[in-house]
């Protein structure tokens, strides 16, 4: 059975004296009878998978409905006059959730993580770290075990689908997700690790999912930025010693509770939200005319 | 259960993990199921997969299946003009399936010296699926094991058939279910095993009177 909680897993944690990831790496063996070295294999191939979809960005793509592709390639184009508010690094990892984001647009290759509409705010945290650090191979491939051990804790208290609570439980899933895996790259506990996931979702508590046309581009491809920011900005917190003042596992179990309460046109059905907007049906109503 | 694996992964082809890599897969067991590539294939949308299938590749995906392609394929963007250059005949229709979920796919394969076949399944996100109907008979099984299709005739004796074959070649059933379209009409059985069955277990099942048809799915 995958951990149901942080508590259960932060426990076994401290009777074994072994890491967040490793508890999560043992419990992958066991559930589905692999070996350990079978399943670190397949976590490299997530991770290989994560830099070469990175890689295969191609800046003149543009989506069918023509809402979104380019915004990666404009990012790096202002990076490069080194003249961005929130800096260098913030900008790489800004560039980086575009580009994934309208990778999948774009139907390329890409990691769903948790969801493929949110599948740019993990590597955009993790690649970019990896790039401009110069940090061990295998420290990533252990935060990717962070990284999917809270995304399943999330999947058991409550879910990972828009349609199911919103876009929180989707770039707000993944910016927890995000969060605790760059907190264990830098070398935070398994308590900080919780405590940059706790403050990651409380963040985007509430957040909705509200596709125009129920396409997964506008404004999902942006708001991996927003999720991969927070998740930085949480991981540093809990670094700086900072605690979330709600256990991580009851703030999951608020974020289903507030899901559960969302009105169903902010779920996924594109009716709600951005997605009820005037300029929104000027855009379905352009693309059924086309098609 | 969700495995670390659908927590992350699949890697696929964007945008949707359900309309988009789902719908590739199945196509695609819809291909294994069929035996070989269908000269035409009928898709049919239902739901949201013909309401939002087009802006997120389903049509597309469906068909990359169809020739063969995973849900990773980098060529799903392209299967139309593969098919083509593959000689695929294809037509994509929107259609109200009755009591289907919503998103639910049919798929009507033809080839020259084989019955035609009948495929419906759903997508149930995360690219997971299940197939739910066989030739007009109900169904459900996802593809993720290893799975044994049996088409026969409703009579005395066709499960024992199965089991024996399969107990003598030492493979273990891990689920079985069998369903009917009436009595004493045609039924299907599926069959999950832990192991692989081997060629000369199909064989001999297929030889057996009473039973039409014998497929069998790779876990993947």
């Amino acid at each position: 059975m995958s951990y149901r909680s942080m508590e259960e897993a932060q426990e076994r944690c401290e009777k074994e004296g072994i890491e967040f990831w490793k508890a999560v790496q043992m419990e992958d063996g066991d559930e589905r009878g692999v070996s350990e070295e079978d399943s670190w294999k397949e976590m490299e191939h997530m991770w290989h998978a994560m830099l070469d979809s990175l890689d295969s960005y191609d800046p003149e793509l543009m989506s069918g409905s023509r809402m979104v592709g380019r915004e990666g390639g404009l990012m790096d184009a202002y990076r490069e006059r080194q003249d961005t508010l929130c800096g260098d690094f913030m900008a790489k990892v800004m560039g980086n959730a575009l580009k994934m984001g309208c990778n999948n647009a774009c139907m390329k290759r890409i990691v769903a993580a948790p969801t493929a509409g949110a599948c740019g705010v993990v590597p955009a945290v993790l690649v970019t770290y990896y790039r401009e650090y110069d940090v061990p191979e295998e420290k990533m491939v252990e935060a990717l075990y962070v990284a999917a051990g809270i995304g399943q804790i999330i999947a058991n208290r409550a879910y990972l689908a828009g349609a199911s609570g919103g876009c929180q439980a989707e770039i707000g899933s993944g910016s927890g997700m995000a969060a605790s895996a760059i907190c264990h790259v830098k070398g935070g506990s398994t308590a900080q690790i919780g405590h940059a996931c706790a403050m990651a979702l409380k963040n985007l508590m509430g957040l909705v999912c509200d596709p125009v046309g129920g396409l997964v581009e506008v404004p999902c491809v942006k708001r991996n930025v927003g999720g991969a920011f927070n998740a930085i900005a949480a991981a540093d917190m809990s670094l700086a010693g900072i605690e979330s003042q709600i256990p991580v596992d009851q703030v999951i179990d608020a974020m289903k509770e507030v899901g559960d309460k969302m009105d169903v046109s902010l779920r996924e059905t594109g009716a709600g939200g951005v997605a009820g907007s005037p300029r929104a049906a000027e855009v379905v109503a352009r693309m059924n005319m086309k098609s | 259960m969700a495995s670390i694996f659908d927590i992350l992964g699949p890697v696929m082809v964007g945008p949707s993990s359900s309309h988009t890599a789902g719908a590739a897969r199945i196509g695609m067991i819809a291909r294994q199921l069929f035996g070989r590539q269908p000269e035409k294939a009928a898709v049919y949308l239902h739901g949201s997969f013909a309401a939002t299938g087009k802006g997120h590749g389903t049509d597309k995906a469906l068909i990359a299946g169809l020739l063969g392609m995973r849900p990773d394929d980098m060529r799903i963007p392209d299967s139309f003009q593969i098919a083509q250059e593959e000689g695929m005949e294809f037509t994509i229709s929107p259609k109200d399936i009755r009591e289907a979920h919503p998103n639910t796919a049919q798929i009507i394969m033809e080839a020259e010296g084989v019955n035609t076949m009948t495929i419906q399944a759903y997508s149930i996100g995360g690219g997971r699926i299940r197939v739910c109907k066989v030739d007009g008979i109900d169904v459900d099984f996802s593809g993720e094991s290893n799975t044994l299709i049996i088409r026969n005739v409703d009579e005395p004796g066709r499960i024992t058939d199965v089991t024996g074959a399969l107990s003598k070649a030492r493979i273990n059933i891990a689920t079985m279910q069998v369903f009917r379209e009436k009595r004493g009409g045609s039924a299907i059985m599926v069959v999950e095993t832990d192991q692989v069955v081997p060629k000369e277990t199909m064989d001999e099942l297929q030889s057996k009177e009473g039973i039409i048809r014998v497929k069998f799915l790779h876990a993947n």
